[in-house]
């Protein structure tokens, strides 16, 4: 029983990396299907804004009125924007954005491959000679590799919007203290840092959505277990890459 | 040591290829087991130009593996399968996109792209892959429509089309690229007796009118025999599928595989009197 599952694992980790290894030589050689990259870009930037919108504000917002308590037992309500600042661009912004990509994009992507799998329809990709990772899987990690970090940037900035709101209005903080306060938190390091981890995010998201979708068997109900195998998977990924991300860009920024 | 070349230039083994009586696809002691399960043992047989053959054999019994097998979707584990006078059995899977540009398959249930309208999945290899003008594609495209008869739908979804219309498609895109040869993997399936037979009809007029050499996986036994023992003729500018005469009957090979072996081999009056007790319990 226990070989049977290490054995799986192992089957599914080898696989993953030959994905990775394909994508990565499909990535840099012809052909490009470019109507498709873009309709990706579409797809995974443009439509998971309002999500992301909607998860940075309240974010902002609640992190501001937990973080103003927690500074009154110190006198230090107005370096609330300090605090949330730094929170959002380093950590908060990448892991819940990406989380939210997860639910919304690889649930999306295992489902919409998943189904092409049992329908036959990637095999008649490949019938027809057309190799499914340039098509289907390559435009997707292009468009996750560009939204993401462009997505996780919106989303911190929409949080620090929301902060705002909380801090002037309900702590009473006033608008330049806050926004003074917002800059002078902020290293330059903090924001490469936020800026270089939904790279690697967006890269598991997009590949496990695309690798668990790509092994889908038995049928719909088959389809519905690739489907919450992405989004469990990649959620588990994304805190996991985040954390090692992290150790690394810290062992090489913050000598 | 031989002064002969080791492989013939394209131009030369095209010929061979294009002549009279040329393989098109050879098994040769082909076998594959999934785990302890023995899907193809020791599977050995030529497809030749213009030809048909069509394989019997209960639900899995490894008929439509023998196609995937074609296609270079699996590997067998033995045994060596040429296609069109290449060997695709060790090919990476670049090189198989080559030797799948004069393959066409259609899939059980068609297996039509659902997001795209009749027209983009029948001309998908031509848009996707070439570099075609667009008008020549829409008229590409158009010509085989007309050829299956589904003109009319050409801006419909999949969705909409009726499960024969959606095998109709499926089966002009394979066309679409005028492969040499043709792979059916249960094309009717789950068809009433009149969709069937004028799906079997379409099968008969791209091997006789087009010169395409066809490979069948069914068991319905009825179509099978259709297509082994009508011809399509063209008079007059139309049409017209009638009984074959004896010499092209014998065409048409049927294949019977039970338990990854070939347990029959023979046309259709051969297969008919068969004595064999399997053969004749599956036969009745």
């Amino acid at each position: 029983m226990l070989e049977d599952r290490l054995k799986r694992a192992a089957l599914e980790t080898q696989e993953y990396v030959r994905l990775c290894v394909a994508v990565a030589r499909a990535s840099v050689t012809r052909p490009y299907y470019r109507h498709d990259i873009v309709e990706q870009f579409d797809a995974i930037g443009v439509g998971s804004l309002t999500v992301v919108l909607l998860t940075g504000l309240f974010t902002g917002a609640v992190l501001a009125l937990q973080s103003g308590l927690t500074l009154d037992q110190f006198g230090a309500r107005s370096e609330v924007g300090r605090l949330v600042g730094a929170s959002m661009i380093k950590e908060l912004g990448p892991v819940l954005t990406a989380l939210m990509v997860t639910g919304r994009v690889g649930s999306g992507i295992a489902a919409e491959l998943g189904s092409m799998v049992v329908t036959e329809q990637i095999n008649a990709l490949r019938a027809l000679g057309t190799d499914p990772i340039r098509k289907l899987v390559v435009p997707r990690v292009l468009a996750g590799l560009v939204m993401v970090p462009a997505l996780t940037a919106i989303s911190n900035g929409v949080g620090m919007a929301g902060a705002w709101i909380i801090a002037t209005g309900q702590l009473g903080v006033a608008s330049s203290v806050y926004w003074n306060s917002v800059w002078l938190g902020l290293y330059l390091e903090d924001v490469w840092m936020g800026l270089i981890k939904p790279l690697f995010l967006a890269f598991a998201i997009v590949t496990i959505g695309c690798h668990v979708g790509l092994r889908t068997t038995g049928g719909t109900q088959g389809v519905g277990k690739a489907t919450t195998r992405a989004v469990v998977a990649g959620s588990v990924a994304v805190l996991a890459v985040d954390f090692f991300v992290t150790k690394l860009l810290i062992v090489l920024m913050y000598p | 040591m031989s002064d002969a070349p080791d492989t013939l230039d394209v131009p030369a083994r095209d010929a061979i290829l294009d002549g009279q009586g040329a393989p098109a696809v050879v098994f040769d002691r082909v076998s594959l087991a999934f785990d302890d399960k023995v899907i193809l043992d020791e599977v050995s047989f030529t497809l030749l130009l213009g030809h048909t053959k069509l394989i019997l054999g209960a639900s899995g019994a490894g008929k439509s593996t023998v196609l995937r097998l074609i296609l270079g979707l699996l590997r067998p584990d033995s045994g060596v399968i040429w296609v069109n006078g290449e060997r695709v059995d060790e090919m990476s899977e670049a090189e198989l996109m080559r030797v799948r540009g004069h393959l066409g398959m259609v899939f059980q249930e068609g297996a039509l792209f659902d997001s795209l309208t009749v027209r983009e999945n029948v001309g998908f290899k031509l848009y996707e892959e070439t570099r075609l003008p667009l008008e020549q594609v829409h008229a590409r495209v158009e010509e085989v429509l007309g050829f299956v008869g589904l003109t009319d739908y050409i801006d419909r979804m999949p969705s909409e089309l009726s499960g024969g219309q959606r095998r109709r498609v499926a089966i002009a895109r394979a066309m679409t690229v005028k492969p040499r040869i043709l792979l059916y993997d249960e094309p009717t399936t789950g068809l009433d007796p009149i969709t069937s037979t004028s799906i079997d009809e379409e099968i008969i007029k791209l091997r006789d009118l087009e010169r395409v050499s066809s490979i069948v996986v069914t068991h319905q036994l009825r179509d099978a025999f259709y297509v082994a023992t009508h011809t399509a003729v063209r008079e007059d500018g139309r049409v017209r599928v009638e009984p074959a005469d004896r010499e092209k009957c014998q065409e048409a090979e049927f294949i019977m595989l039970r338990d990854g072996r070939i347990c029959f081999e023979g046309n259709a009056t051969e297969l008919r009197g068969a004595t064999d007790d399997y053969l004749r319990t599956f036969l009745s």
